[in-house]
C-alpha cells in the first residue's frame, strides 16, 4: 500500500515549496528587507547604549539571532497557514483532499514547507547582515542553532496549519497573526534581553514559550543566554510535540477540512 | 465482481437540513449511471461523501468495494471526481497542474499520458499557459483531466457541462463516452436531462435525500405511457387544472393518457370559449418523466 502511494506526500511538498518561490519577491525577498530595516534602526539608535551579557555582546550583535529567529517563526507561520487559507477559500484545496493523502502525509508537507520557507528567510536575514558586518558573528554552538531554528519553525508551521485550519477567511487568520502570534513573538526578548525587565515582565515572559525558542537559539550564537539551553530545548520540543500530536488529531478527524 | 459503487443506508444532516435521508445505491462496473435530481436533493453530498469530501452520519460507501473511510486510499486511488465548481490555483499552468495530481497519487513521469489527456481535452496549445490565462471552458477541461490523471477505474462528474458552450460539450462527451467503452465506470450528474437521457444506462432520481426513482433509462422512459400536449391558452377549464405537468409563461403541458383525452381536452376548452394561440404534441422524453416522479413523490411525501 505504501510504495508508489507514499510518494504523494513529496509532490505536495514540492507543489507547496514552489508555490512560495514562484512569488519569492514577496515571500523571501520582502521579510528580509524588513528584518535589515529593523535592524538598521535599532542598531543606530541603541548601540552603544546598551550591552547584554555583561558587556560581552555588543546590541547589534544581540539583535541579530533575534531578528534571525523572529523572520524564522513569522515565515514559517505564514507559509502554511496562508497556503491552507488560501486554498480553502478558492476551493482548489479539493486536489489535495480527493488523492489518498494521509492526515500524516498533509502534516509533513505543509510543516516541511513552512519550515523551508522559514528557515530560507532567516539564513537570508544572517548572511545579509554578516555581509555588510562580519564582525557581528558569533557563533559558538552551531548546533543549538540549527536545532532551534528546525524546532521553532516547526512549531510555528505547525501553529500556522492550524490557523489556517481554522479560518474561514483572511480576516480570521489576520486576528490569529495580529492578536497572537505577533505579540509573542516580540514579547520574547527578540529586542532586549529579559534581564533588563521589571520582576512581575520577566515573569510573564518565561510564560511565554517563544522566549525559550528565541533564547535557546541566542545561546548557539553566544554561548551565553538567559535560561539554560538544555532546559529551553525541552520546553521547545515538549511544545513542539504537543502541538504535532493536536494538529495530527485534528487532521485525522477531518476537521474543517472534511465537515 | 464488487460494484463499482455501492451506498447503503446512507444519510447526511448538515443542522436543520436532510441532504441524504437513508440512500441506497449500487452502480455495477462498467455503467453509465446518472444521478438526478432538483437543487438540494442531496447529489453533490452523495458525491461527497463517496470521495471523502464529506463524511456521512450513518451508512457505508465502497467504491469498488473499498469503505471509503477504513480503506480510504484504495477508494480514493479507484476514484476520478470533476468538482461542480470551476476551482484552479492560480499559481500553475495546466501542464503543472496535471503533473502534480498525478504526483499526488504517487504517480512520476506521466508526461505521455498527461499529452495524451492534453489532446484529447484540445488543450494541447495551453499545456504551459497559466490557469488564470484560461477562458471558463478550458478550466472545466482541465478540471475533466484532474480527475483523469491517476487513471481512476471509477469517474464520477458532477454538472460537467455547466457554462460549456454546445460544441465543446459535444467533445467533451464523445470523451467521456470513449472512456466508458474502454470500460470505466461513469457516473453524472446534469441539469441537462437530455444529455442524460442520451447518455445514461441507467439513471436514479434523488429528491431531498431519497431516492424516487430507479431504474434503466428505456424503463423511465416507458413508464410515462401517453402524451404530453403542450398549449397556450389564457387560462384552463377548472378540472383541466390539476393535470398541469408545467408551466412557463402562459403556456401548459398537460399529460394526456390518449388521444382520446385531447379530444376532450379541446372540447372542454370550446365549450368555454377559450381561444387555443399554440398546440403541440411532444413526445415523451426524461424531462416529463423526470416531473411526474418528482410531482408525484411531492404527493406522497
Amino acid at each position: 500500500m505504501s510504495g508508489v502511494a507514499g510518494r504523494g506526500w513529496v509532490t505536495l511538498l514540492h507543489k507547496e515549496l514552489l508555490r512560495f518561490w514562484k512569488v519569492g519577491f514577496q515571500t523571501v525577498a520582502a521579510p528580509i528587507l524588513t528584518a535589515l530595516l529593523y535592524l538598521l534602526i535599532f542598531s543606530h539608535v541603541l548601540e552603544g547604549r546598551v550591552s547584554l551579557y555583561g558587556g560581552r555582546v555588543g546590541y547589534t550583535a544581540f539583535l541579530v539571532p533575534g531578528l534571525v529567529m523572529m523572520s524564522i517563526l513569522q515565515n514559517s507561520f505564514a507559509n502554511s497557514s496562508s497556503s491552507l487559507t488560501q486554498s480553502k477559500i478558492t476551493g482548489n484545496l479539493i486536489f489535495v483532499l480527493l488523492p489518498p493523502l494521509s492526515a500524516l502525509n498533509l502534516f509533513a508537507a505543509y510543516v516541511l514547507a513552512a519550515m523551508v520557507r522559514g528557515i530560507a528567510v532567516g539564513s537570508g536575514v544572517l548572511t545579509a547582515t554578516l555581509l555588510f558586518n562580519p564582525s557581528l558573528l558569533f557563533l559558538e554552538h552551531p548546533f543549538w542553532v540549527l536545532a532551534f531554528a528546525l524546532f521553532g519553525s516547526a512549531i510555528l508551521g505547525m501553529l500556522g496549519l492550524l490557523a489556517g485550519l481554522w479560518a474561514e477567511k483572511f480576516d480570521q487568520l489576520a486576528v490569529f497573526q495580529n492578536f497572537l502570534i505577533v505579540p509573542l513573538t516580540f514579547l520574547s526578548g527578540v529586542f532586549y534581553s529579559i534581564h533588563s525587565l521589571p520582576p512581575f515582565w520577566q515573569a510573564l515572559s518565561r510564560a511565554n514559550p517563544f522566549f525559550y525558542m528565541i533564547d535557546g537559539f541566542r545561546y548557539g550564537f553566544f554561548g551565553v543566554s538567559d535560561v539554560a539551553p538544555g532546559v529551553s530545548f525541552v520546553i521547545v520540543a515538549t511544545a513542539a510535540a504537543t502541538l504535532a500530536a493536536l494538529t495530527l488529531k485534528l487532521l485525522a478527524s477531518g476537521w474543517k477540512l472534511r465537515p | 465482481m464488487p460494484a463499482a459503487v455501492e451506498v447503503i443506508d446512507l444519510a447526511r444532516r448538515f443542522g436543520d437540513v436532510t441532504a441524504l435521508d437513508g440512500v441506497n445505491l449500487s452502480v455495477a462496473q462498467g455503467e453509465f449511471f446518472g444521478l438526478l435530481g432538483p437543487n438540494g436533493a442531496g447529489k453533490t453530498t452523495l458525491i461527497s461523501i463517496l470521495a471523502g469530501l464529506t463524511r456521512a452520519d450513518r451508512g457505508t460507501a465502497r467504491v469498488l468495494g473499498h469503505d471509503v473511510i477504513t480503506d480510504f486510499r484504495a477508494a480514493r486511488r479507484s476514484l476520478g471526481v470533476v468538482p461542480q465548481e470551476l476551482v484552479f490555483d492560480p499559481f500553475f499552468s495546466v501542464r503543472e497542474t496535471l503533473t502534480f495530481q498525478a504526483g499526488y497519487f504517487g504517480l512520476r513521469n506521466q508526461d505521455a499520458w498527461i499529452d495524451e489527456i492534453l489532446q484529447h481535452l484540445d488543450l494541447t496549445t495551453k499545456a504551459n499557459a497559466n490557469m488564470r490565462s484560461l477562458s471558463g471552458g478550458m478550466k472545466r477541461r482541465v478540471l475533466v483531466g484532474q480527475a483523469l490523471v491517476h487513471k481512476p477505474p471509477v469517474i464520477v462528474l458532477d454538472e460537467p457541462t455547466a457554462g460549456v458552450d454546445v460544441e465543446l460539450r459535444q467533445s467533451l462527451w464523445g470523451f467521456i463516452r470513449k472512456l466508458n467503452r474502454d470500460g470505466h465506470t461513469i457516473i453524472l450528474t446534469t441539469h441537462y436531462l437530455e444529455e442524460a437521457e442520451s447518455l445514461c444506462g441507467r439513471i436514479a432520481m434523488l429528491k431531498a435525500g431519497r431516492v424516487v426513482a430507479l431504474d434503466t433509462t428505456h424503463n423511465l422512459l416507458a413508464r410515462v405511457t401517453g402524451i404530453t400536449c403542450r398549449l397556450r391558452v389564457e387560462r384552463l377549464p377548472v378540472p383541466w387544472r390539476s393535470r398541469v405537468v408545467r408551466e412557463d409563461g402562459g403556456a401548459f403541458w398537460i399529460g394526456l393518457a390518449s388521444f382520446g383525452e385531447l379530444e376532450a381536452l379541446l372540447a372542454a376548452l370550446r365549450v368555454e370559449g377559450i381561444a387555443v394561440s399554440e398546440l403541440s404534441i411532444d413526445e415523451t422524453d426524461l424531462e416529463d418523466v423526470f416531473l411526474r416522479i418528482m410531482r408525484n413523490s411531492e404527493a406522497a411525501a
